[in-house]
């Protein structure tokens, strides 16, 4: 079984500080992580092969300290890492990203399956897995929450609703997005870590991939970010000052009065 | 204080410092309520190929390297050193063959430990031969292709859970410590059976079983080294594994520190926090301190026992007495400076103090340790 899984190094904060002038994510003094929905999806690709056997590459496309989450990825099990990186995809949006990735995979080509989080803790699109899938018009399946069973080219799995789920079968190739009830993901080994250290990952450029330039980067990006803000903490409500029992009173009297 | 360690020394750090945070410290507490025997951590552990430290690499482990098991012992032992002796009690138990082991033991024995498939266990230990471990009862009699064993040991750290055991046994009564020899037993050989699991002040998460041997038909391929040798097995295995122990006072001390400079930031009384009264910063600067000279002494033992000094007996029992020691004083400090609330279970505070206590008594009280580095100090005076 030949996996693609796909991951985005992300800020580790939830609380994303933006340059009012770009309306961009200033990443400066904050460590970078693997996009943490993104885990599942190396755990899964990685037990998928532990299973069938096989080989698992990971790709992602960023800055070149982006090489960091691919070498996390191998330490976790993950066989080669492949990093696209090139000024030209500076500035994209979901459409350009899964565009730009889409013709990544092409040139990985005979995969079976790829893998990818629900969507990205700083961006929250959910929007490139199904993008990549839709680009190479291949099945998707997103909310992964079980894969039931992989047989001759078809695949068995339990897709996350937001009450119960649905069992879909799908041919392969396909693309699965995971939710975080697939499973647990492993910690490094050593013996990983030391692989890792020593791998090296591929890096493609624009010239690399067979690409429209009208489709990649800025200008590739239909998404106009207008503005980009952290919104206000909610302020207000009413403060009860005092001994603690005649506080208590007070807002007993409050809650049947106004409330209850 | 910066150790200038390399990148594989960090990676270990880290990589077991990760494991610390991540998967023992949300369960220590439960283990120690319940004494129930940590196997989800140990299979992390086995994961990440933290056993393969104290094992060659031909027989499927990292190469044998005390440094890097202290740094590992260390940051487990700083979430919970119930759960981090497990991990180096096995190492205690994997030392002999390691040192001692011909090539047919070591490739039997060996791998699966290495992968953390089977943990080991070290026993030395009777009723009535602690200290004096010269006084061990536990006969070894040579019957054909086989020796009879009969006896027992107790408080065996992971006795019961471990798979491969190293046992001392008197193969000659008369020869005095000289008389000793050394075994591997398995889990399942006839007449090899456990005893009651203790129940502990602390390291509450490991198992302390009594190993009974009644006829246990030990296999004479699974003697190690040669008929009374058990005594210097033993030695040598504890020079080896002394700084390991030294390493869990370590990780404990700090463990207990943080929680105790967390606390004191947080804690306010009279209108300030009190980590702004000289009595309680007089008391984090000496922990620290001595925290610190306990690492240093670590690296340095651990370092010299790698690099093959020869006589190295000294040094390591200095490790182990003084750090034990040092976790012994700050997680009684860090009990003081949490006031009622280091008293109190629900608080991380007492159980510090409560496992630091045993790294002063096992592998050698930290009375022998003295013993050991006096000794040695007179013997070096006479040259």
């Amino acid at each position: 079984m030949k996996i693609i899984v796909c991951l985005k190094q992300v800020p580790e904060t939830t609380e994303v500080r933006i340059n009012p002038q770009t309306n961009t994510l200033i990443r400066e003094g904050v460590k970078s992580i693997i996009n943490p929905f993104d885990m599942y999806a190396i755990e899964e690709a990685v037990r998928l092969k532990e299973k069938f056997s096989g080989s698992v590459i990971a790709l992602t496309m960023g800055p070149p300290q982006a090489e960091a989450a691919l070498k996390e990825a191998i330490s976790m099990g993950i066989d080669e890492g492949i990093l696209v990186c090139d000024r030209a995809f500076a500035g994209s949006d979901t459409w350009a990203t899964s565009y730009t990735l889409a013709g990544a995979i092409k040139k990985i080509g005979g995969f079976d399956l790829i893998l990818c989080g629900k969507q990205a803790s700083d961006g929250d699109t959910a929007q490139v897995g199904p993008g990549i899938s839709t680009h190479l018009d291949i099945p998707q399946v997103t909310y992964v929450k079980k894969i039931e069973e992989v047989k001759d080219k078809l695949m068995r799995v339990e897709r996350m609703l937001e009450e119960g789920y649905e069992i879909i079968e799908t041919p392969l190739p396909a693309l699965l997005t995971v939710v975080k009830e697939i499973n647990e993901p492993r910690l490094p080994s050593l013996k990983g870590m030391m692989r890792a250290k020593q791998a090296k990952i591929t890096l493609w450029g624009e010239k690399d991939l067979a690409l429209d330039p009208q489709q990649i980067g800025l200008c590739g990006s239909p998404t106009q970010v207008v503005k980009i803000f952290t919104p206000p903490q909610r302020v207000g409500g009413q403060m009860l000052k005092g001994e603690v029992p005649e506080v208590v009173d007070k807002l007993v009297e409050l809650l049947k009065g106004e409330i209850v | 204080m910066d150790y200038l360690l390399t990148d594989e020394q960090k990676m270990i750090r880290d990589l077991a410092r990760k494991i610390a945070e991540e998967k023992i410290r949300p369960v220590a507490a439960k283990h120690d309520q319940t004494e129930e025997f940590p196997w989800e951590v140990i299979k992390v552990i086995a994961e990440s190929d933290l056993f393969g430290l104290f094992i060659p690499e031909e027989y499927g482990g990292m190469s044998v390297n005390v440094f890097n098991l202290c740094l590992a012992t260390e940051e487990l032992s700083r979430a919970c050193g119930g759960i981090a002796v497990c991990y180096a009690a096995s190492a205690l138990g994997t030392f002999p063959i390691v040192l001692f082991g011909n090539d047919a033991q070591k490739k039997k024995y060996l791998p699966d430990l290495a992968k953390g498939k089977k943990l080991a266990a070290f026993g030395i230990t009777e009723p009535e031969a602690g200290s004096d471990a010269s006084a061990i009862k536990t006969t070894a009699r040579k019957e054909g292709k086989h020796y009879i064993l009969n006896g027992m040991k107790h408080f065996i750290t992971n006795g019961g859970d471990a798979e491969t055991y190293v046992v001392i046994a008197m193969t000659d009564k008369n020869k005095g410590a000289r008389g000793a020899s050394a075994f591997i037993l398995e889990k399942g050989m006839p007449g090899f059976t456990f005893g009651k699991k203790e129940e502990k002040l602390g390291i509450r998460a490991s198992s302390t079983r009594e190993l009974i041997f009644t006829d246990c038909k030990v296999p004479e391929e699974n003697l190690l080294s040669r008929e009374g040798m058990g005594f210097i097995v033993t030695m040598k295995t504890f020079d080896m594994s002394r700084p390991g122990v030294a390493a869990q006072g370590l990780g404990i001390a700090q463990g207990a520190l943080d929680v105790a400079v967390k606390y004191a930031k947080e804690r306010h009384q009279f209108g300030k926090s009190i980590s702004s009264f000289q009595g309680i910063q007089w008391m984090l600067a000496d922990m620290a301190t001595k925290i610190e000279a306990a690492r240093a002494l670590i690296y340095a033992c651990a370092r010299e026992i790698d690099a093959g000094c020869k006589d190295v007996g000294k040094d390591s029992a200095m490790a182990k007495l003084y750090a034990s020691d040092v976790a012994m004083q700050v997680s009684t400090d860090a009990v003081q400076i949490l006031g009622g609330y280091g008293y109190m279970r629900d608080y991380p505070a007492e159980k510090y103090m409560r496992d630091a206590k045993i790294t002063q008594i096992y592998e050698g009280t930290n009375q022998i340790q003295r013993s050991i580095i006096a000794l040695q100090l007179i013997k070096e005076m006479a040259k």
